[in-house]
């Protein structure tokens, strides 16, 4: 099993003819993807890459099936690329969009609240389970099929995690990247509520960053009410205060959002913290044990 | 992005908040001009981005535009040192002459984005002209909050709200409501990310002010505003920081001596702390982006090696969809065109890493290759020491 996506998901992707979209549809179609959709406004009608691509994503929901979108549209229309999709009917919007403007995702996201679908992203590599459906832009290759569940905030670092999983010999169920920007869709506890329920998935891997108290929230939870073993790592130990890192989300501001904060409260929560990231695989490891 | 107060008070005043009567110069006698014009009263003001400044030195409040000259004199180039500035302190390049206004009452409202919340929220205190996050730590009750609808935005009643709990009556009261209104206008019309008033001045005849003003705006939205864009100021930036943004290269300055270079901002983090982990200290944070094109290898070098302290490089790149064959070459190249020779330790994992590895090996160039994160932190903590 896996969460949100599986064999069966039908994709429209948002943006199909731009070159990210366009590289990136062919990535997710060599890895098996269904992608049966495209839409850029104005090329309806045309073929790209053999998928037909349309006006809106309301015509590829009526003539395709589609169910998850993956947006590649330029930051300043991307906002709007989210509501569109909800709107549609789209029970899962992938935003892949870097540098969206905070006051846009403020308002995606209060649209998003009376529609019936998740959002993940923006900012994001995208959500895979392996050997079923990989949505985004991660390598494919590196991930195998398992039974660990992992949540990020980050990319190449969740690479790295993928990496060291894979190499001890235990497969991912699904991996979930939730974006680095300060307003995101769904976050650590809405997708630790479904790996609870996901019965192939036996631990979770939460890497997090500093800024922002997402990590504290899901310790909460995890104490509360998580019964799986969970490892943790969360990057930026080191990292001075006030200043951006990279994210626009990684900010540790007025001396809240630290590292140091976070990893005390999910130790306190019974999680492994790897205090290194060489550490992750090794924490797994000691975690199923 | 950061402004300055000057720039900052220009923006508001475009929006209808009140503020003092002033104006902005690089020239003592020419802060004489405007004393006479405005004063005799007036106070002197150092414009640097850093807050803190009244305690060291940098807001004088002078009686005369013979005196306002004097110390405008002395203010004007002088290195201002505050508890935010770091030990080095800033270059005073320019202040901001304004009129002097009597005090009756100093009150606070800030603006942020309430990232839990998603949404803006508009903060009052009662509390102004003292550090903001001392109030909230100390006596959080004297903080008033009301947090913005998205869909209808912030609502007369509750600035009528705030207002009355800062126990704002008769015309202050209504000063007090339109200029909450209007800030929250200037707020989210810039697309800022802050707006801080610290203090609000309520003065002896009730008039209300913003005595000072701190905006910051969402980097990601300053496209569509090319006037504030223009108000940046490189001078009170790293100047590598400066150089590495030309290049939309995320470069942060730290402290240590061993220079960083990977690929995205997560893994960045990561190498740092590992760099810690392993008894050193990074000297940067560098994001060449998750493709690591070759320019922006090239690029990240240049400004990786002209930082004076850098002893030894990590290079720690997680080949996804870029090929590790293809960024090896990158590295080989760009070292070689800028002749670098400190020792550099690399990190090469996933598509192809073997082809990379054998690149930089048959290079000829100081690299010492490692398999993990692990190995290549505790290979360049001892080379940065020698």
């Amino acid at each position: 099993m896996s969460i949100i996506i599986d064999e069966k998901t039908r994709v429209v992707v948002q943006g199909i003819t731009g070159g990210e979209g366009t590289f990136h549809t062919q990535k997710m179609q060599e890895y098996g993807t269904a992608v049966v959709a495209g839409v850029t406004p104005g090329k309806g009608g045309t073929t790209h890459l053999n998928v037909p691509v349309y006006n809106s994503v309301a015509d590829a929901v009526k003539k395709e099936g589609a169910n998850v979108s993956v947006i590649f549209v330029p930051a300043y229309f991307a906002a709007d690329a989210i509501m569109e999709a909800a709107d549609a009917g789209i029970k899962c919007v992938v935003c892949i969009t870097e540098g969206i403007p905070t006051f846009d995702m403020i308002k995606a996201k209060f649209f998003l609240k009376e529609k019936d679908c998740y959002l993940i992203g923006p900012n994001t590599p995208g959500i895979i389970s392996p050997g079923k459906c990989k949505i985004g832009i991660m390598p494919g290759h590196i991930h195998t099929p398992g039974t660990i569940g992992i949540i990020s905030r980050s990319g190449t670092l969740t690479y790295e995690a993928v990496d060291q999983v894979s190499k001890l010999e235990y497969g991912q169920s699904t991996a979930v990247g939730i974006g680095g920007d300060p307003i995101v869709g769904l976050k650590f506890i809405e997708l630790l509520k479904l790996f609870k329920e996901d019965k192939d998935t036996e631990a979770v891997i939460l890497i997090g960053e500093i800024g922002g108290t997402a990590e504290e929230e899901a310790a909460v939870y995890i104490k509360e009410e998580f019964p799986k073993p969970v490892v943790s790592f969360i990057a930026g130990q080191t990292a001075p205060p006030g200043r951006r890192m990279g994210h626009a989300g990684a900010i540790i501001a007025g001396g809240k959002g630290t590292a140091k904060e976070k990893m005390k409260a999910l130790e306190d929560a019974g999680v492994y913290v790897a205090k290194s990231p060489a550490e992750i695989g090794q924490k797994v490891k000691e975690a199923l044990s | 992005m950061k402004i300055h107060e000057y720039q900052a008070k220009q923006i508001l005043n475009k929006f209808d908040v009140q503020i003092p009567q002033g104006e902005v110069t690089d020239s003592a006698s020419i802060a004489r001009d405007i004393a006479e014009k405005i004063g005799p009263k007036v106070v002197l003001k150092a414009q640097i981005h850093a807050g803190g400044r009244g305690k060291g030195g940098g807001i004088k409040l002078v009686g005369t535009p013979e005196e306002a000259e004097k110390i405008a004199q002395e203010m004007i180039g002088m290195t201002l040192v505050t508890h935010q500035t770091g030990p080095e302190g800033k270059l005073v390049k320019r202040i901001l002459v304004e009129e002097a206004l009597d005090i009756a009452r100093e009150l606070y409202i800030g603006i942020v984005i309430d990232r839990a919340k998603e949404a803006p929220v508009v903060m009052a205190s009662s509390e102004g002209g003292v550090e903001i996050e001392k109030v909230a730590a100390e006596i959080p009750e004297l903080i008033f909050k009301e947090y913005v609808n998205p869909a209808f935005g912030f609502l007369p009643f509750q600035a009528r709200s705030l207002a009355f709990k800062l126990g704002l009556e008769g015309d202050s009261f209504k000063q007090g409501v339109k200029f909450i209104m209007r800030l929250y206008e200037a707020f989210k019309s810039t697309d800022a990310s802050l707006a801080e008033i610290n203090p609000l001045l309520v003065t002896e005849q009730g008039n209300v002010f913003a005595l000072d003003a701190k905006m910051n705006f969402d980097d990601n939205a300053l496209l569509r505003h090319p006037d504030i864009k223009e108000m940046r100021d490189l001078d009170e930036e790293d100047p590598l920081e400066a150089e590495a943004s030309k290049f939309n290269l995320n470069y942060i300055k730290l402290d240590g001596n061993v220079g960083c270079m990977v690929n995205g901002a997560g893994l960045a983090m990561a190498t740092m702390d590992i760099i810690m982990h392993s008894g050193g200290m990074p000297a940067n944070f560098l994001d060449v982006g998750g493709g690591v094109s070759e320019e922006a290898v090239k690029n990240a070098f240049r400004i990786l090696v002209s930082d004076k302290d850098v002893k030894a490089a990590l290079i720690n790149i997680f080949g996804g969809i870029v090929r590790c064959d293809l960024v090896a070459n990158g590295i080989v190249k760009a070292a070689k065109e800028l002749s670098l020779d400190i020792p550099m330790v690399v990190r090469l994992e996933g598509t192809n890493a073997e082809q990379g590895k054998k690149i930089l090996e048959g290079s000829g160039l100081s690299f010492f290759p490692a398999e993990t994160m692990k190995e290549a932190a505790e290979k360049v903590v001892p080379l940065a020491k020698q």
